[in-house]
């Protein structure tokens, strides 16, 4: 059961992706995918929870009953997502309330669930967390993909910067991609594109 | 007497504009996980989105319970995230004890969703932004019944429009997921329309 650190990351990465390979944890987040700062702060957020949590369920796996590991794993999850969010509360309250429920809801995210009980729960704590980062690294890239569509096809900026062409009155702004369903849309798009990429992979 | 007619006429809003215009699926995603992986069959959707509209109208109305009358006279508030777990998983496994001691026959339809409830995101978030929204009690069960309502609505129709999918040709990269995604917003264009109807 030891992987190398090399395969760690790039399972993580692309060819586990927890997005477009197992379709996990896009409920909590695709909702703020419209503008990227607020996607940005919720990636941060969340691959710092599934960090510190595959850490934590690693160095306490010896010490925790096989039955209720889940009520445990919960707990260690909602801990680090309520330093999180009070941690924002205090010093970026605008944020916080942008982000709304949704900081909350990273504990209902399968990601940190799943790496917890996936690896994390029956490795040791050096490649548990980087098999943690590199899952929320590689869930954060694809959100951060979508996030910057939405906001430039929507808005014609990015990170709030006028873009080029894209502000300017000979783009038709496309309003629906700020509202959810182009979240849809583009996450589909995507997944198309980045599956169809693996499978050509495969092949080879 | 005029306070709790006003009450129970918010409620009545608040549900029907959780059910249509603010549909916690097609809106702001939620419950996603369940929702792309169970919408296969129409039998098993129905029987999903029954235990989500009975569960979530019970766990918001607890949770707005223990959240008004233990958290904020403790100044606890930060500890809600906890608490709304703990509050779902038990009520889940209770439910699931009951069922299976009083209806072995609903158990068998019914009971193989419950666990997943506990994880379904839709649950604790609608609790969530029951606390951020500031409900009142009554508006509270109108609401909870209604986001549950909806989300019934949307994985029924999902899965009815899935049925169907099974005879045509889908690009290879897009089957299961990706289509369901494109579908869903097809759907959640469709709702865009009821804006406006409740104001």
């Amino acid at each position: 059961m030891s992987k190398a650190p090399r395969d760690i990351m790039l399972d993580g990465l692309w060819r586990d992706n927890p997005i477009f390979r197992q379709i996990l944890g896009i409920c909590s987040t695709l909702a703020v995918t419209n503008v990227v700062l607020n996607t940005a702060v919720m990636c941060v957020s969340l691959t710092v929870v599934t960090m510190m949590s595959c850490l934590t369920v690693s160095l306490l796996r010896d010490w925790t009953p096989r039955n209720i590991r889940m009520m445990v794993q919960t707990l260690i999850i909602a801990f680090y997502v309520i330093i999180v969010d009070l941690i924002l509360k205090a010093y970026w309250p605008e944020m916080s309330r942008n982000l709304g429920p949704f900081v909350g809801l990273i504990i209902t995210n399968c990601i940190v669930m799943g790496r917890c009980e996936a690896f994390a729960g029956s490795n040791p704590p050096g490649p548990a967390v980087l098999d943690g980062m590199f899952n929320g690294l590689g869930y954060s890239f694809i959100l951060l993909a979508i996030a910057v569509l939405r906001e430039l096809l929507g808005m014609g900026t990015i990170l709030g910067f006028e873009i080029p062409y894209f502000a300017t009155p000979y783009w038709d702004k496309w309003i629906i991609m700020v509202m959810p369903p182009g979240g849809f849309f583009v996450l589909a798009s995507i997944l198309w594109v980045c599956r169809s990429i693996g499978a050509k992979e495969v092949k080879k | 007497m005029n306070g709790i007619g006003q009450d129970v006429w918010m409620a009545v809003v608040t549900c029907f504009a959780a059910i249509f215009t603010q549909n916690i699926l097609l809106t702001t995603f939620l419950g996603m996980c369940p929702f792309t992986s169970v919408s296969r069959e129409v039998k098993a959707a129905i029987g999903l989105g029954v235990a989500v509209v009975f569960v979530m109208t019970f766990t918001t109305v607890l949770n707005w319970l223990a959240y008004y009358w233990v958290l904020v006279p403790l100044k606890l508030e930060f500890f809600r995230f906890i608490l709304f777990i703990i509050i779902i998983a038990a009520f889940v496994q209770f439910v699931e004890m009951v069922v299976d001691r009083y209806s072995p026959k609903l158990y068998q339809t019914l009971g193989i969703f419950l666990p997943l409830i506990t994880v379904n995101c839709a649950i604790l978030g609608t609790s969530l932004f029951m606390v951020i929204r500031e409900h009142s009690f009554i508006v509270t069960i109108g609401y909870g019944f209604g986001s549950g309502v909806g989300w019934l609505l949307a994985i029924l129709a999902m899965a009815g429009i899935r049925q169907r999918l099974n005879e045509s040709r889908v690009p290879e990269g897009l089957r299961g997921p990706g289509i369901t995604l494109i579908i869903a917003g097809l759907m959640a264009l469709a709702f865009v329309g009821f804006t406006g109807v409740l104001s």
